[in-house]
């Protein structure tokens, strides 16, 4: 039977139904089934969370200070993003203003993540569903180098050298162990690009994987020390003493200098690797431009990047803000977070009890307690369940919506918004990469317009990053050393009740935290994390959420190797830890996936 | 990373998640043995999380590598598995540990292609009772373990040449891996 969403999608549930378990290279625990056509395209999208997550339940009683040391071990990958969210949304509820050094430092971490993660998500989560590494066994090495020669300025690029990584790599595909490579469909006849391009992709995502080591250094410089940075509510938990012989551990001319030559080896390899692969592989899928879902109609971006501290208007955030509904993008509506009808979050279809499921929930109110329960239409049993019941609660993901509104939250998010409000250093590389692949505008809408959004924000984040550590370090030679406000460090100093909202752009969308402190004590503390908007499931009027409708409509070329599914899916770059949490173990190293 | 160096360097690595019940054991075992050993400077003693693929680099600077991690072997709950060398490859953390489902083995692979493993490698692993229990503390007989991994950890580190001494009681309280309220006292909301 055929339905219509309210947000303007059409779904099918009749033909044969797929169901991909777990969706591999992605963080935490994702879910999806869909039902296919007779010429095999997708008609019906399921997208399930099947971890419950209760951050809140840990955090009630605790000091807000400390707030954002749990929520950096939500994620192995939001680390940063989750704790200077959380330190904002502290600052937010006890008026502290921060000084101008820690809002530039903050920049710095965040761009750095930024980068980090759009370059290890790009080359080690999302390539290998466009690069065939097996294909690269094929590849001819003068050829590839004359290919990589061609379109980038990039040293390592002789014959000789990929001869040597050919053989390297032959080596480890004989020896029986794939390592990283393994959960591919590799031979996959949606695999488009020649075993040349493959053969260079692959020896750019070793690069990459020795490259990142050096991008995370800029976190142990400014915040002591990593994995694991250290934040502070009321600034920055790093002093600045430029002489070097104060402070053990503190910021001195040289740590600033490395920052600096950090950062010219990131663009160089983001401008003269990442970019040149980018378009090299964008251009052999242009004809592949399934994917669009939400983000020709329903975008959102909270901002980020303030360039003035305190200062989250329009006029100091870099990274845009604001909401695109129903496609019009000459109208961008602007967002307050704490309005009780913006953001609000629905459970009808979430294993989650509300006392009136029909009505969301603001998250200054929100309420987190888990019913698992399935519908009456699933498929098998409460442990190995064949098919869910959409119908039903199926996710363990809410539903946020703005008012009511289901958007797609990320870097294709941002772009779009970017792009509508005319800021040239968003519209400019978009138009200038179009114009390269010959694609009209509408391109963008579409998985690989998510991977290129990515792409071109990370080269964004790099070139803020120059603009910032020069910025600080100006600011450091006029004599400006302040990092940290303490005045209201101490509880003594609050009121008996608070309440306050974070927010930043994480590096796979919109994110922020809202907390309300009584008695100096944590009280309710709620996230709302980007993938909770992608990957959420229906809401009480039936509108599908970015991940469900990115999949319709697209075709699969063997149902029983998903790759299209995939590609789609980890074009969003989702991270289910944050938004869930696991409920049953699962060693299984491959997708299981069945049709029926 | 920089391979040619004289001194051999030790990498002594506790991985998991804290807030995932048992699934804390490695950072738990690894936050200990700081806090009661003393190691030379050739060796790092690092808490892990869950930042999977992102502990390359750690991986491929050093040349002997003993990990604490849950590992789930059907074993009874709270049984130590020492697993060595060549095995240790085969052994998965008892959940994907993250970044995106890589597990360990997957690092190792990783730092294998990149030309870069260590010579020799160790593996402390804790069977776990409850990995479900969001925000729970380690399970009685998990948190049982953790004194033995550490002596068992102590005796590897020491058939390796690698000098580990008791620290003095002084040293204690300034050792901490973990803080802002994560160290496992604070953690657990026990008494200190």
């Amino acid at each position: 039977m055929t339905i219509q969403t309210p947000n303007g999608f059409s779904l099918d549930n009749a033909g044969k139904r797929v169901v991909v378990d777990p969706v591999t290279r992605i963080e935490g625990h994702l879910r999806v089934e869909v039902n296919l056509d007779q010429n095999n395209v997708i008609r019906n999208a399921v997208s399930t969370g099947t971890m419950w997550r209760g951050i809140e339940v840990i955090l009630k009683g605790r000091d807000p200070r400390d707030a954002w040391a749990f929520t950096e071990r939500i994620c192995g990958v939001c680390t940063g993003t989750h704790a200077l969210t959380s330190v904002r949304a502290v600052e937010n509820a006890l008026g502290i203003a921060i000084p101008e050094n820690a809002n530039t430092i903050r920049n710095i971490m965040q761009l750095t993540l930024q980068v980090h993660d759009h370059l290890v998500h790009f080359y080690h989560l999302h390539a290998l569903d466009w690069v065939d590494v097996v294909s690269a066994l094929r590849a001819d090495p003068k050829a590839t180098s004359a290919l990589a020669q061609s379109i980038s300025p990039w040293p390592l690029s002789s014959p000789g050298y990929f001869k040597d990584l050919q053989i390297r790599l032959q080596k480890f595909v004989d020896s029986g162990q794939l390592g990283p490579f393994k959960n591919g469909y590799w031979g996959h006849p949606a695999y488009k690009l020649p075993p040349e391009a493959n053969l260079m992709a692959v020896a750019h995502y070793l690069e990459a994987l020795d490259f990142q080591k050096e991008i995370v250094k800029i976190h142990t410089v400014y915040g002591g020390k990593n994995p694991h940075p250290n934040w502070l509510v009321g600034g920055v938990p790093c002093a600045i003493n430029v002489d070097g012989t104060g402070a053990v551990g503190a910021v001195n001319m040289e740590r600033l200098n490395l920052v600096s030559s950090i950062i010219d080896q990131t663009l160089a390899f983001v401008e003269q690797v990442y970019i040149p692969d980018l378009v090299a592989i964008a251009g052999f899928y242009k004809d592949w431009l399934y994917g669009g879902g939400l983000s020709s109609t329903s975008v959102m971006s909270y901002g980020d990047i303030p360039e003035y501290a305190n200062d989250y208007s329009d006029r100091s955030l870099q990274l845009p803000r604001g909401v695109i509904l129903g496609g019009n993008l000459k109208e961008i509506f602007p967002i307050d977070l704490e309005a009780p009808g913006e953001v609000q979050e629905f459970v009808t279809h979430s294993w989650y009890r509300y006392p009136d499921e029909s009505r969301g929930l603001h998250p200054y109110d929100g309420v987190t307690e888990p019913n698992f329960a399935l519908g009456p239409a699933t498929k098998g049993t409460r442990t190995n369940i064949e098919a869910l019941d959409e119908g039903a609660k199926y996710s363990f993901i809410k539903a946020p919506r703005w008012k009511g509104n289901a958007v797609e939250v990320g870097p294709l998010a941002r772009y779009i918004i970017g792009y509508a409000q005319g800021k040239p250093e968003f519209k400019e590389p978009v138009d200038k990469l179009l114009k390269t692949l010959d694609v009209p505008v509408t391109a963008l809408f579409s998985t690989l317009g998510r991977t290129a959004a990515r792409g071109l924000e990370c080269q964004w984040a790099a070139q803020k990053l120059r603009y910032y550590q020069d910025k600080l370090v100006a600011t450091i030679k006029a004599g400006d050393l302040a990092t940290a406000n303490t005045d209201r460090w101490q509880p003594a100093s609050w009121p008996k009740e608070a309440k306050g909202v974070g927010f930043t752009e994480a590096p796979r969308g919109a994110l922020a935290h809202w907390i309300r402190i009584k008695d100096t004590k944590i009280d309710n503390y709620q996230c709302v994390v980007p993938t909770t908007w992608n990957g959420s499931p229906r809401d009480p009027k039936g509108n599908i959420g970015a991940f469900e409708a990115a999949l319709l409509d697209t075709p699969m070329a063997d149902p029983n190797q998903p790759l299209e599914i995939i590609r789609t899916l980890h074009s969003f770059d989702p991270c289910l830890a944050c938004s869930t949490h696991v409920m049953s173990p699962d060693g299984r190293e491959m997708a299981t996936v069945t049709v029926r | 990373m920089d391979t040619t160096h004289d001194m051999p360097r030790t990498l002594v690595l506790g991985i998991g998640n804290i807030l995932w019940g048992d699934e804390g054991f490695g950072i738990r075992a690894v936050e200990e043995f700081f806090r009661a050993w003393s190691m030379p400077e050739d060796v790092a003693v690092i808490d892990g999380g869950t930042q999977g693929l992102y502990l390359v680099q750690f991986v491929t600077g050093a040349d002997r590598l003993l990990v604490f991690d849950a590992i789930d072997y059907g074993l009874p709950p709270g049984t130590l598995k020492i697993v060595r060398d060549g095995e240790v490859p085969k052994f998965t953390g008892a959940k994907k540990m993250s970044l995106h489902q890589t597990g360990f083995q997957e690092v190792l692979s990783a730092a294998d292609l990149l030309g870069r493993y260590p010579a020799r490698l160790a593996l402390v692993g804790c069977q776990p009772l409850d990995l479900e229990n969001w925000g729970g503390a380690l399970t009685d007989p998990v948190r049982n373990a953790v004194a033995p991994a550490i002596a068992a950890a102590v005796d590897i580190l020491r058939e390796w040449g690698v000098a580990v001494s008791p620290r003095g009681a002084g040293g204690c309280a300034r050792a901490r891996l973990l803080a802002h309220d994560l160290d496992f006292a604070s953690y657990e909301r026990r008494a200190v």
